[in-house]
């Protein structure tokens, strides 16, 4: 039975300065990383004899507009089978240069995945075989899960927040 | 003519003309637009086929065209109004992802369920699985040619769909539950219910299988086709009946057992190529299996409440409301949707119809999610249809498509 402590400390010696912020947010381990480790760190524990996760759950994004250089994360879920062990590692952008690289060389799921994202934040998987929008059509300018795309038509005055003491 | 003509030619999907007399046609791919709107895609996607004559020789696939932006529409609402969209999802099993999503919730709130509760949800959550695959299986016997059994599921269906009915009033969507517990108790009539339907059903799927599971023309139609590795389908992030069907007994009930799971005794069964036949073969056992979680669940349902003791999450009774001072304010704040939660972020993840329902969810503090994002696992293994129906005939590529039990609405959310 894998515990969080000892593949957080295996990855600190490995990565040494390049991951940090080690959390375990109800039982799950959670650490960041760069945008130049992302995939390293992805092989190495997909390749570990031992760990395994080698199932790629999840990739979506979050948008902070109000944190300055970390202004998209892009989050990644795995999963190993073998030891039943979920790790979330997470990666930083800023809004000027949001460039990460594809995991579709790593797991043919990814390209939905990153697809997905693209079409809902913005974010631009290099090396990406078909980086495309997904959900929404071709002709949208705009990447609608960011935050400073309302979600109600701001014209509207029945549904402002201060009415409602909020 | 020359080879590189010849190419061109083909390339550009002309006639080539020769020498030697009429015209001929070398190669030439037809492409198919099989969607958004046929009756053998179940929902509304689409998918380019090129054809060489009657073999596939690759795919594409359009979706999108049922997209609610579920996402972001969460951002703005309380969290007990977002069990709706998720009823939106795979909309043959909402039971399973409303129950998901409460517990989500629940994880982040800190709620602990009583036990009563979580054994009436596996029942619900079951009952909901043996509905989601009766559907798929009753209609790849329908796109194979085979009506007869898909109405005598149908008729089960709707008896499950009488119990959600008795539970929460609602057939379809069934914004069923509520976050702390359940909206109400197991009546004397849904005991009736499902206990009448734990005796007939099986009678009525033994007559199904016998219909189809060995029967030469169905066998001929789906055994071998749409194959995929345990491997590939790994890769391709497969959850739920498919992945089992290709031999990885991963099922999220076993592995992270949730709402009380441990306590039951259950089988997961897999299969070995992957093909058609296996996905409808592990279908069909998953619904024995869930009859026995069913019955184990109703021969030992505990004593005690349905619901948390959480006032200020679980909205009270209305009685109570109208006698009671903070049984109104409590009343008030949750359906004005003014409880805000505490900051974190969670990802649970059940089994759904179709495989591993996860919901990533950041709090930031607020009345609303900062952030929620589903992995809905029809949207992962859809992925994989191409390579699956590669090589294979048109009708092969319908039936394919049938037993991923790929649901347009999970797909697009």
């Amino acid at each position: 039975m894998l515990t969080n402590e000892e593949v957080a400390q295996d990855i600190i010696r490995k990565y040494e300065n390049a991951v940090g912020e080690f959390d375990d947010p109800f039982g799950l381990l959670t650490f960041t990383t760069s945008r130049e480790t992302i995939i390293p760190v992805l092989e190495y524990l997909k390749d570990h004899p031992v760990y395994q996760i080698s199932f790629l759950t999840d990739i979506t994004a979050i948008h902070y507009p109000d944190s300055p250089d970390r202004e998209y994360c892009v989050v990644y879920h795995a999963h190993s089978l073998v030891q039943n062990f979920r790790v979330r590692i997470k990666v930083y952008l800023t809004a000027a240069d949001l460039h990460i690289p594809t995991a579709t060389p790593l797991y043919a799921s990814a390209n939905w995945m990153e697809r997905e994202t693209f079409d809902l934040f913005g974010v631009i998987f290099d090396g990406h075989p078909d980086l495309r929008r997904i959900l929404n059509m071709e002709e949208m300018d705009y990447h609608p899960m960011r935050k400073e795309y309302p979600l109600e038509d701001s014209t509207r005055q029945d549904k402002i927040d201060a009415l409602f003491g909020r | 003519m020359t080879t590189e003509e010849l190419d061109l030619a083909n390339k550009a999907g002309v006639p080539a003309r020769t020498d030697e007399g009429p015209v001929q046609y070398v190669n030439e791919l037809t492409t198919l637009n099989l969607g958004p709107t046929h009756p053998a895609t179940h929902g509304i996607f689409q998918n380019i086929l090129q054809m060489d004559g009657e073999k596939i020789v690759s795919g594409e696939q359009t979706i999108g065209y049922i997209h609610r932006a579920f996402e972001k529409i969460a951002e703005r609402r309380p969290f007990y109004q977002i069990t709706t969209l998720t009823d939106r999802m795979n909309y043959c099993s909402s039971p399973i992802n409303n129950m998901g999503w409460h517990m989500t919730v629940e994880k982040l709130l800190g709620i602990e369920v009583p036990k009563r509760a979580q054994y009436i949800r596996v029942i619900m959550m079951e009952l909901a699985r043996i509905a989601d695959h009766l559907v798929c299986n009753g209609i790849l016997g329908v796109d194979t040619g085979a009506l007869t059994g898909f109405v005598y599921l149908f008729e089960e269906r709707e008896k499950i769909y009488e119990i959600y009915e008795e539970m929460c009033g609602a057939r379809l969507t069934t914004n069923m539950g509520r976050i702390g517990g359940m909206e109400r108790d197991l009546s004397a009539e849904a005991i009736r219910k499902i206990r009448k339907f734990l005796a007939e059903f099986p009678k009525v799927l033994r007559e199904f299988e016998s219909l189809l599971n060995r029967n030469r023309i169905f066998m001929d139609r789906i055994v071998g086709v749409g194959g995929i590795s345990a491997e590939r389908a790994l890769s391709y992030g497969f959850t739920g009946p498919n992945l089992r069907a290709a031999g990885v007994d991963y099922d999220v009930r076993v592995m992270n057992p949730y709402s009380s799971y441990e306590d039951f005794e259950f089988d997961i069964p897999v299969g070995q190529s992957g093909d058609t036949f296996d996905r409808y073969m592990v279908r069909n056992e998953e619904i024995w299996q869930s009859l026995r979680i069913i019955e184990q669940a109703m021969n030992n349902l505990p004593e005690g409440s349905y619901f948390a003791d959480a006032p200020q999450y679980y909205l009270p009774p209305k009685q109570e409301v109208y006698k009671n001072m903070e049984a109104l304010i409590y009343h008030f704040k949750i359906v004005m949707g003014e409880i805000d939660a505490p900051v974190g972020e969670v990802y649970h993840a059940v089994e759904g119809g179709n495989g591993e329902l996860g919901f990533y969810l950041v709090s930031d503090g607020g009345r609303a999610p900062y952030r929620l994002h589903f992995r809905r696992p029809c949207f992962i293994y859809y992925q994989a249809y191409p390579e699956m129906c590669k090589g294979a005939t048109l009708s092969d590529a319908i039936v394919i498509m049938s037993s991923m039990n790929v649901i347009a609405g999970e797909l697009d959310a």
